[in-house]
């Protein structure tokens, strides 16, 4: 969505920034910004369930649908090692959040409150929190 | 000329998001878990205790750095190109940053998961 308006906006130059304004007027970009805004509360909230490293990599299946859409709606061309890349992406999301560490220590952002609250209580994470928190906000 | 362009403005969104997520990261810990929280003070409450916290605060301006980096990123070069890139220079970034100020148990786990992600972002921006 962003790249389409911005394309539209065409070049932005240093010396001209009130182009930036006029593409915040584009319609594209105004879509994108609502969708990042609704990717943006989504993702404090798994952030508040989970690691950083686990919510990070999770969120990167984003880009393999990036991908996929540069590929069928922006006509961009998508080489065989990006084919790749994207198998590596898939590959790696799927090694942090199918193996054995989600049941040693569930942090499933992703999955029911019954595993977040027990992803919260889980002693790292717990003493991880209270030792950031002196206000007491979770003990 | 536009190839210097791009990546003077990648690097500029992978240091400010980079910042950003770690400031969100810990910001959220302090707040605690959204659900539980929402039971008990309700979604406004989430909101207000989330945007009150001044790690939130610092956290969305780096993250709005990071974002007008982007559209700048965006008007000189490819979706394919500038987003698999300053997203791979994260991932690094933000693994190293996780475990030396959020003191994250960053496992062998993760760093093969993180490794392979930042791979497969480099061949997507290659």
């Amino acid at each position: 969505m962003l790249s389409h308006g911005m394309k539209q906006a065409g070049s932005i130059s240093l010396n001209h920034l009130q182009g930036v304004i006029f593409a915040i007027l584009n319609p594209w970009v105004a879509i994108g910004i609502l969708l990042l805004l609704a990717f943006f509360s989504t993702y404090m909230t798994a952030l508040s369930w989970a690691d950083l490293t686990y919510v990070l990599p999770a969120t990167s299946l984003g880009y393999v649908l990036l991908a996929l859409v540069a590929r069928f709606l922006l006509h961009e061309h998508v080489s065989p090692l990006r084919w790749l890349g994207i198998a590596l992406i898939t590959g790696g999301v799927g090694f942090i959040a199918g193996g054995p560490v989600l049941t040693e220590h569930p942090k499933a952002a992703e999955l029911d409150d019954q595993c977040a609250v027990a992803a919260t209580s889980s002693p790292l994470l717990s003493k991880d929190a209270s030792s950031r928190a002196p206000n007491g906000v979770r003990s | 000329m536009k190839g210097v362009y791009t990546w003077g403005a990648i690097l500029a969104i992978v240091f400010a998001s980079v910042v950003g997520d770690v400031l969100l990261a810990r910001a959220m810990k302090q707040v605690g878990d959204v659900g539980a929280l929402r039971r008990r003070v309700g979604l406004l409450g989430v909101i207000r205790r989330t945007l009150g916290n001044p790690h939130f605060l610092f956290g969305v301006i780096a993250m709005a750095v990071a974002f007008f980096s982007l559209l700048f990123a965006l008007s000189w070069g490819d979706v394919s190109l500038v987003a698999p890139a300053a997203a791979s220079l994260t991932f690094i970034g933000n693994a190293v940053a996780a475990k030396i100020f959020l003191h994250e148990r960053v496992d062998r786990r993760r760093w093969i998961a993180a490794s392979l992600v930042a791979a497969g972002v480099a061949l997507l921006a290659g």
